[in-house]
């Protein structure tokens, strides 16, 4: 079993990887604390220690960006986390396996959409003037709708569209662990007189409890990191006020506007706060489900 | 009896929901590809639903017309496949040695990287490196920066230390190295799993947008959603308006925009059912115990 050094010769090009492509960027942090020029590089260039810090925090759209990523991410929680479960206590009543298998297959598939293409749905289906949904709504006599240019009603679109695209997909975790309950307390549940609707709420419902509070504790957890596909693509000029999100801004201070020590202050700040509410979060449920997430 | 009259109303009731939610995953999708069917006339009319009125495949022949995203698309697959086959490699050389809990150093191993899924550099650090390594503009800057999941690395190392150890102890004996037992041993034994993280990651390449905007403005390089972004977003790029112009048809941008978001689509339709067996155990595996 001497063999180790093999396992180490598998490991240099991986762990290279992490080093060049993860590790040398987070050195490259320290150019929120200098004023960063490309000719200087990195090191070369001067400190300014907390220059650019108290810059961001008096900036008024730096807060706008902390608190749309905090509002969408809020948004996304209360309306995207108790689809999945309802979803998937749904399906596995389903007793028809045909229907079931084919229902799930069409309901995952919008998970394998790219944004970009969601985005490009979105205005399809909303568009004023040809989108189903108003053309639905003046057959109704309600309407056009502005659904994208605003705010409130983007808010709606955004969230829906988050439901839309993950429901299903995030429905598999919870089908999971409704499969692994055990029959007896079904049957048990059955000789007692219950019908199916108490019989998820006894005994479904309890069993799945510690995966719910478990992806919950883990979704709070990352309230502050949003991606930047998502806000890029569905957002627009007229909603800029609720759409600019910290990922977004970064990319329009730093690389529109050249701004790189700006916008790395930026980005660090949200990497910093991101990781301690991750951190907390998987604490918590480490304490809850002793083994946690690791 | 009562019971029974009242499960069948539950069932009935259940039946009809989940075809509701099926249908409100599948409409989005049928109503652009009916506007990119339909006539110039009946989409400003507002007679377009979920099904094509004067059918008609013009904006299919301009998006085809167009060669730039043509080229996009077999760009797209070919950096798609790059990426997969090379991630898949790396993410086994990490995974197979983590796996081995007699290992030295294991866990510092483990903590470099697990530390990468909570902390990284951030957007304009990643832009810089790729600028330093003189990638921007380069093939190589869309594969490499997202070489290795750690999310996945970890899904295949608690595979990998499920299997049992006395298969591999048999090869020992008879002088397998580790190479010979990942190659002949371990890896067939993992194919569902191999399987899945290459859907993983595939499917995210296909679909990853932001490191084409960031390093790319080579239109050659262009890899297909960055497309279907100026697309739509940007109203026309100038080679379709162009096209479009020689047409002079009655095409109206909207169904040339459902054109192009379809162009996206059907790519993934076409292989995803076929798929669709491997991942579910393969998110089973990664669900909640990574």
């Amino acid at each position: 079993m001497s063999q180790h050094y093999l396992l180490y010769i598998f490991l240099i090009l991986p762990m290279a990887y992490f080093f060049i492509f993860k590790y040398i960027p987070m050195y490259g942090l320290l150019i929120a604390f200098k004023d960063y020029n490309m000719f200087q590089g990195i090191w070369g260039s001067p400190w300014n220690n907390f220059a650019t810090f108290k810059e961001i925090f008096g900036m008024k759209d730096f807060y706008r960006a902390v608190r749309n990523t905090l509002l969408l991410n809020g948004l996304d929680l209360v309306a995207g986390f108790p689809a999945p479960i309802i979803l998937a206590i749904m399906l596995s009543e389903l007793r028809n396996k045909t229907y079931k298998k084919i229902s799930q297959t069409i309901l995952y598939l919008p998970h394998f959409l790219s944004w970009i293409v969601i985005g490009g749905i979105v205005i399809q289906l909303f568009s004023t003037q040809t989108g189903l949904i108003n053309v639905v709504l003046k057959k109704m006599g309600i309407g056009p709708v502005e659904f994208l240019s605003k705010k409130n009603n983007w808010l709606l679109v955004y969230v829906a569209s988050g439901v839309w695209q993950s429901a299903g997909w995030n429905a598999i975790i919870y089908l999971a662990a409704i499969a692994g309950i055990n029959p007896e307390l079904y049957e048990a549940a059955t000789v007692d007189g219950a019908g199916r609707l108490r019989k998820i709420w006894h005994v479904t419902l309890p069993c799945i409890k510690p995966t719910i509070i478990i992806l919950l504790i883990l979704n709070v957890g990352r309230i502050a990191q949003i991606g930047f596909d998502r806000p890029y693509a569905m957002g627009n000029y007229f909603v800029t006020e609720v759409s600019d999100v910290i990922s977004t801004f970064v990319y329009r201070v730093g690389l529109r506007s050249g701004r790189f020590s700006t916008a790395t202050a930026v980005g660090f700040f949200q990497s910093v706060v991101g990781m301690v509410f991750l951190l907390t979060a998987n604490y918590i449920a480490e304490k809850f489900d002793e083994q946690g997430i690791w | 009896m009562v019971a029974d009259t009242r499960s069948k109303i539950f069932d009935m009731v259940l039946n009809i929901l989940i075809f509701i939610a099926v249908l409100v995953c599948l409409i989005p999708i049928l109503h652009v590809a009916s506007i990119s069917l339909s006539s110039n006339s009946a989409i400003l009319a507002g007679r377009v639903y979920i099904w094509p009125v004067e059918l008609n495949v013009d904006s299919y022949k301009v998006v085809f017309a167009d060669k730039t995203m043509i080229k996009s698309l077999v760009f797209t697959a070919k950096l798609t496949v790059v990426y997969t086959l090379l991630s898949m490699l790396m993410t086994v050389l990490a995974a197979y040695p983590l796996s081995k809990k007699g290992l030295k150093g294991r866990n510092l191993f483990l903590l470099i990287i697990v530390f990468t899924m909570y902390f990284s550099g951030g957007m304009i650090p990643d832009y810089i490196l790729i600028k330093n390594l003189g990638l921007l503009n380069n093939f190589w800057a869309l594969v490499l920066p997202g070489l290795i999941s750690a999310f996945n690395m970890i899904v295949l190392k608690t595979f990998f230390s499920t299997l049992p150890e006395s298969l591999e102890e048999s090869a020992f004996i008879d002088g397998a190295s580790y190479l010979t037992i990942l190659i002949r041993i371990v890896l067939p034994l993992s194919l569902p799993v191999l399987a899945t993280l290459s859907l993983f990651y595939a499917v995210g390449r296909w679909n990853y947008f932001m490191d084409a905007l960031l390093y790319i403005t080579d239109s050659k390089l262009y890899p297909i959603q960055l497309k279907i972004y100026q697309i739509i977003y940007n109203n026309m790029q100038p080679e379709i308006s162009a096209i479009e112009g020689n047409l002079s048809s009655n095409l109206l941008p909207e169904s040339l925009k459902a054109a192009s978001v379809m162009f996206a689509i059907i790519p993934i339709i076409m292989v995803y059912p076929w798929l669709q067996k491997y991942f579910i155990s393969g998110v089973m595996i990664g669900a909640i115990k990574g």
